[in-house]
Formats: structure tokens, sequence, C-alpha cells
């Protein structure tokens, strides 16, 4: 039993610190945001010369064989600093696709340029009717190589270069594809997300693709599990950075002549938020050292991280705000966007809910 | 990063596995599965069991019988006992005075009281809280005054558990009410319960039971040899007692095994029809629920052990404050699932509520909800929840 990190592990820590306190500060976070496509070009350039965009690729596929630890580290500086970069979906959930999915030449198209910063990919599987958090493709459906459908929330979509398609097989199946996000015949339309992300509608009429071997519900439920893991880590890097803000606040506002962190009633909340944070933090380190594990015990462990950091997001972005006060909800000040990005990880590929249910059908984790 | 046990410890947890199977007698681990009292005969029973294997006081120094282990044995060997259905160890004499002996103790103390305190010979119970000095301990004032080679002890200390079976108490008394910090004035003193002028009154609980006392002191005399350390330094020693051992404060095997228990009980009440499938599944959900805490809390509990173990990572802030207000969280969730299961069948308390009527099939029924209110007691005693979350807002987040 080993919580350590490697001393390669507490490099990347460091440098991924530094280049969000660098970077990524609140005030440039904001610049940013008001750019077309919500976000500075330079910043995924900068990501890729740091060597973060072929984090969890393999060697051999021109990656640095990062696994699940590598990505809760970066993640976990990603959600202190609010970064609105579009990894998770380009690196994390796509990544794991062309990892375990791709044949070896579709690998060799693309992955080098992925971590050269020069080619992005979103995956776009989500449909507007069906159950929410469905992983099988209904509506989208492929006959032969072209794809005809539509898919909603697609993470990073609206200036991805390439989409990883879910659809409907001629077998009844689910088959993941590429598509080409500039072939005629796709029409992406994208939207500001409350949390500052960018998500899209993408419409698609008989357009060429190209098969990803395999059952695509199976690639993509693997892929959500690493991303669930990667938003566990970001959960609690903004629910750190909440945490900090908040202290920071108690501190020095003052109310009937004192610092209002003199009153035991509000102590005790932020003491309650420390330990949502600290058992959120257990979870996570749990998910991602469980994305190694067979796929029984890896779907149990990453639902119940799920949970347990869901509810911690929601209740200390609810009391971050809570104890700023009506500062907290102005949108100036930062404690706001993290409690929104935390609301949006609570969402993101299933809720607490949907978790627990989950967990629930399978009998609870192993023994 | 790795959350695996290493093949020694998996080795080591088999040896506690197959020692437990074999030598675990069957009506303590029926008491201890029902949760009824266990005897005084029982808990002595047990601990000599422990000691005559070696395994009494295991976390004592080894030249008075420890053991030596890393903190991941002995979280392991807490948390198989637990499975297991023993009882939890003896904190009074195991966790406390013992520690405290070897620690501050003289060698004539020492060479007196520790081997009969790890066998329960001696059983020692703890005099701190008073009725005017509960979160405030350090106003205590039962008052020691030094009269030639004696003190003489007057006053009162409450919650004494299991006082009724004690031969000695460990107590803190104040020997200078003039102290500039009521800290500064107190001492540690051990006394005979057998001595002239203590009276011990029965407390009657919320769960029908008697396990706590008060203890009366009048005129006591009390040898000075009794006394622990210098005079006026008692703080400093009880204070030693806190956050000093956390690989198990936060009883993860406990709520393990109420959490395997409550399923398979669950499961065999919907198999007999008691519950219906709507109740079960939500049931079902219900324990998924606490289990997910209880593997949040366990992995916290486990950061805290690979901490002092040297691979911590950053370990967390004032463990031993948040896996006591979490533990006893989880611990108390247990118990209200248990007097789910329950049900209305188990309202009635027979055999003045010791849960030894025989007529009663599941036993376990008459003793959820004696069960359920004893456990409000978790999140009160050795320093309640809020006091814990008052050390967190001082020490971790400097508010």
């Amino acid at each position: 039993m080993d919580f350590d990190f490697s001393d390669d592990q507490r490099l990347l820590k460091d440098s991924v610190a530094r280049f969000v306190a660098e970077r990524y500060g609140f005030e440039d976070r904001t610049r940013m945001l008001a750019m077309p496509g919500g976000r500075d070009p330079a910043i995924w350039s900068a990501m890729a010369e740091l060597g973060l965009l072929g984090l969890p690729f393999a060697e051999a596929d021109g990656g640095f064989g990062g696994g699940g630890t590598e990505t809760m580290i970066l993640m976990e500086e990603f959600g202190r600093g609010l970064v609105v970069e579009p990894y998770l979906s380009a690196i994390v959930l796509a990544g794991t696709i062309l990892g375990d999915a791709a044949s070896g030449d579709q690998r060799a198209a693309r992955i080098e340029r992925i971590v050269a910063g020069d080619h992005r990919l979103a995956v776009a599987f989500a449909e507007p009717r069906g159950p929410r958090y469905a992983v099988d493709a209904r509506a989208t459906v492929a006959v032969g190589d072209r794809l005809t459908g539509e898919k909603i929330a697609v993470l990073g979509g609206g200036d991805a270069h390439e989409l990883i398609v879910s659809a409907r097989t001629s077998t009844g199946e689910t088959g993941l594809f590429f598509v080409d996000a500039a072939a005629p015949g796709v029409s992406v339309h994208a939207e500001a997300g409350y949390d500052g992300s960018r998500v899209a509608t993408v419409r698609l009429d008989d357009v060429p693709a190209e098969r990803i071997a395999g059952d695509g519900a199976a690639h993509l439920t693997r892929a959500i599990e690493a991303a669930n893991a990667a938003l566990c880590a970001e959960a609690v890097g903004a629910m750190a950075a909440a945490l900090d803000l908040t202290t920071e606040y108690l501190k020095t506002r003052k109310q009937f002549g004192v610092p209002i962190a003199s009153f035991q009633a509000l102590q005790h909340r932020a003491v309650d938020m420390l330990m949502q944070l600290e058992l959120a933090r257990s979870m996570a380190i749990f998910a991602a050292v469980s994305l190694d594990q067979p796929p029984a015990v890896r779907a149990a462990n990453i639902a119940a991280a799920k949970v347990q950091v869901a509810r911690a997001a929601r209740f200390v972005g609810q009391q971050a705000v809570q104890l700023h006060g009506g500062i907290g909800i102005t949108a100036e000040y930062k404690i706001g966007h993290v409690f929104k990005r935390l609301t949006a990880i609570e969402t993101l590929f299933g809720d607490a809910d949907h978790h627990l249910d989950a967990l629930t059908d399978i009998g609870g984790l192993a023994a | 990063m790795n959350l695996d046990f290493t093949p020694e410890e998996q080795a080591f947890r088999d040896e506690v596995r197959t020692f437990l199977a074999a030598e675990l007698p069957d009506d303590i681990r029926t008491a201890v599965a029902d949760r009824t009292d266990l005897t005084k005969e029982q808990i002595v029973r047990w601990q000599r069991i422990l000691n005559a294997r070696g395994w009494a006081v295991p976390k004592w120094q080894p030249e008075h019988g420890g053991c030596g282990w890393t903190p991941a044995q002995k979280y392991i060997f807490q948390e198989e006992l637990s499975l297991a259905r023993a009882p939890e160890e003896f904190s009074f004499n195991v966790a406390m005075i013992g520690p405290i002996l070897q620690r501050f103790g003289t060698d004539a103390q020492k060479a007196k009281f520790l081997a009969p305190t790890a066998n329960l010979d001696i059983w020692w119970c703890q005099g701190f809280s008073e009725p005017g000095s509960g979160s405030d301990l350090a106003s205590l004032k039962t008052s020691a005054v030094r009269d030639g080679d004696d003190y003489v002890v007057n006053g009162q200390k409450i919650w004494t558990t299991l006082a009724q079976h004690a031969d000695w108490i460990f107590a803190l008394v104040r020997t200078d009410p003039k102290a500039p910090k009521p800290q500064m004035g107190i001492s540690f003193l051990l006394i005979d319960m057998t001595s002239p002028g203590i009276t011990v009154r029965p407390i009657r609980t919320i769960d029908d039971h008697h396990e706590v006392n008060e203890v009366f002191f009048d005129d006591v005399r009390v040898p000075a040899e009794n006394l622990i350390g210098t005079e006026n330094r008692g703080w400093d020693y009880a204070k030693h007692l806190l956050g000093n051992e956390r690989s198990g404060i936060a009883r993860i095997g406990l709520s393990k095994e109420r959490l395997r228990w409550a399923r398979d009980t669950a499961a065999e009440m919907a198999a007999d029809g008691r519950l219906t499938p709507r109740e079960h599944d939500r049931l079902l959900r219900d324990l998924v629920e606490a289990e997910i805490d209880l593997k949040a809390l366990e992995l916290t509990q486990l950061r805290v052990v690979a901490a002092d173990s040297g691979h911590g990572g950053e370990g967390a802030g004032a463990a031993a404050s948040i896996l006591k207000v979490k533990g006893t969280e989880v611990q108390q969730r247990m118990t209200e699932i248990m007097m789910t299961l329950a049900g209305p069948a188990g309202l009635a308390l027979p055999d003045g509520g010791h849960g030894r009527n025989e007529a009663v099939e599941d036993r376990w029924l008459s003793a959820a909800a004696p069960y359920y209110f004893t456990m409000r007691k978790v999140s009160i005693y050795g320093g309640s929840n809020e006091i814990q979350r008052n050390i967190v807002a001082k020490t971790v987040l400097g508010l």
C-alpha cells in the first residue's frame, strides 16, 4: 500500500501546477473565454510543448505512457485553475478509444499529430432522445460507411478536426467511426456551456466515415470510465480551490467588528467542506488506480467514486457560495465559477443517482 | 500509487483469520454478532485467549508484550477482529493506561501493573469526565491534596464505563487549584477501586443498560507512589492519548461487518416475505450508499496508515479528527439501517433489554433498538464531533 507519487509524478504535478498558475489566472481565463471559440489557441500549443497532450498515449504510439495516476495529477491541477481546454474530450475520452480500439494504421495517422497539438478529436455519442446516459447508438445510423443522425452535448466538438461518432450498424450493434469534421454533410453548432466549456450539437447527413473495429458500446464505456476518473480528480482540484478561497475570505471579511472566521457556525461548515474534500480525494485516487482493474471491478469502483465525488462537489460548491455571501453569486468573482464547474462535473457522464443505481444493480462493490 | 496490501500483509491477515476461526468462542461471537452485552467473564476470557497467543497488547513496547507491528498490520488486526465478530480491543487497559504506564510510569509501576493489565487481571476504568467538565475537561474539580505519603481525593467522576467491574481507576485530579492555567494544575493518579471512600453509582442509559457510572470520592487516600510522572503534569500525559494511535480510529471493520450483516439479513427477510420487493430494493440502494461512504472512509483511513508508514503522499490534515467524525457517522448510519430492518418487531425489550430472552429466535431484533440508542454515544465521547470540528478549524484551516 503506497499513496506516494513517484519522482516523475511529482515532477509532472509541479510542472502542471506552475503552468496553470502562470498561464491560467482568473483574469486570464476570463479574457480567454471571450475569445472566438471560448479559449486561447496558444494554450493548447503550450500544452503540447509541455508534453501534456501525449500523456496517456502509449510510448510506442508517440505518447508518454502515462496511466490513471498521471491523468489524475494533471486533472486535479486543471480543476484548481478552472482550465477550460478540451483536454477531457480530446485527450482522455478520444485518447482512450484510440489507444484501446483503433488499428495500428488509425493510430499512426493521428496520435503523433494529436501529441503535437495539430489534431484534435471529439467524441459524439449522446443523442437528443432516449436514455440520457446510454452508450448504445439508436437514432444515428450507419449505412455501410456513411452516417446519418444527430448528436448532442459533444464536448469540445466546436473546433475539433475530427469526430469519433457512435452509430447503429446494419447488424444492430453500436459501432464507432471517425468522421472528418470538415466533410460535406457535417454541421456543427457550438454553444458556450455555463461552466466555460464549449459543447456542440452535430448533425450528420450521409457523411463518409471510417469504422473503428469492435464493440463500440464497450469501447465507449471504457472511455467514459476514464473520463469519470479524470472528472473526479478535476473536481478534487476545484473543491480544493473552493475551500482555499472560502477560508481566505472568512479570514478577511469582517462583520460585527470581527473576521467572520471567528464564528463557530462558519468554522464548522468549512470543516465539513474539508472532510468532503478529503473523502472525495480518496475516491478520486480509488478511481484512478481502478482503471487497470478487470472490467467489472473497474466499473463498480468508478461508479462509487463518481457518487461520492458528485455529492461532495455539490456540497462544497454550494457552501463555498453560501459562506461568501452576496459576492459568491457575482460573475466577477472566481468562487461562482468554481461552483458552476463543479455543477457540470456532477452531471457529466452520469450523475450520482445514475451511478448509485448502476452500482446497486450489480450488487455493490466487490468484497 | 498502489492500494493493495503486500503479500506479507495478506499472509498476516490469513494468520489472524485462521486464529480467530479456531479460537474465538461461539458464545462470544454470537453475542457480538447480535449486539447483545458481553459479560465480564466473556471479556476477560477473550483477553486471556489473545494474551496466550501473544496478541493481547500488540501496540505496546516489545518488552511488555507488544508485537512490533507496522501500522498496516495494526489496521488489519483490528479489521479482522471486527469481521470475525470478536470483541474490540479493551481500550481502557490496552490503548489507554498501558501506553501511559510505559511512557510515563516508574519502573515499580510498570512492574506492578503492566502484566496484569495485559491479561485483564486488573480491570481499569477511566476517570476523566465530571458533571461540570465534559468538553471543557480541563475545568475538572476533583481534588487531590497531599497529606504525608498520600493524596486525599475528593470529588466526582461521571460516565465511567464499566466501573462496576473495575479494580482500578486512572483519574485526572486537580492538585494545584491556583495554577495560572487550568491545564497546569492537573495530575494523573492511579486509584484502587477498593479504597475506602469510593462509591460507584450506576447510570441507567436510554438503551436501558448499565454500562456507565458515577464514581464518588470521599476522602479517599491514595499512596503518592500511584502518581504518574510529575505532579501537575497530568494534562500532558492525558493529551498523549489523543491522536497517538491513528490506525483504528474510524472502526472500518466494525462498519464493514454491519454492512455484511445487513445485506445478509435483508436477503433473508426478502426471501421469507418480511420485506416487500420494493422495501428490499430501497434497502439495497441504501446499503450501497452506505458502502460508498464506508469505502471513502476506508481509503482515507488507509491514507493515514500509509502516511504513518512513510508511504503517505499528502496524507490528510488533522486526520484523527476527520476519521473520528466520519467514522462515527458511518457507524451510526449502520445502526439506523439495523433499526429499519427490525421494524416494529424490534420494539419489545425482552429481559429488561439485555437481549437474553432465548425465546426470541432472532436475538438481534431485541438488540437493534438498544444498539441504535447506545451508539449515539460515539459522536459524543472521546471529544464530541463538534469539538473535533473545532480542532480541525483551528489546526488545519487556521480559522
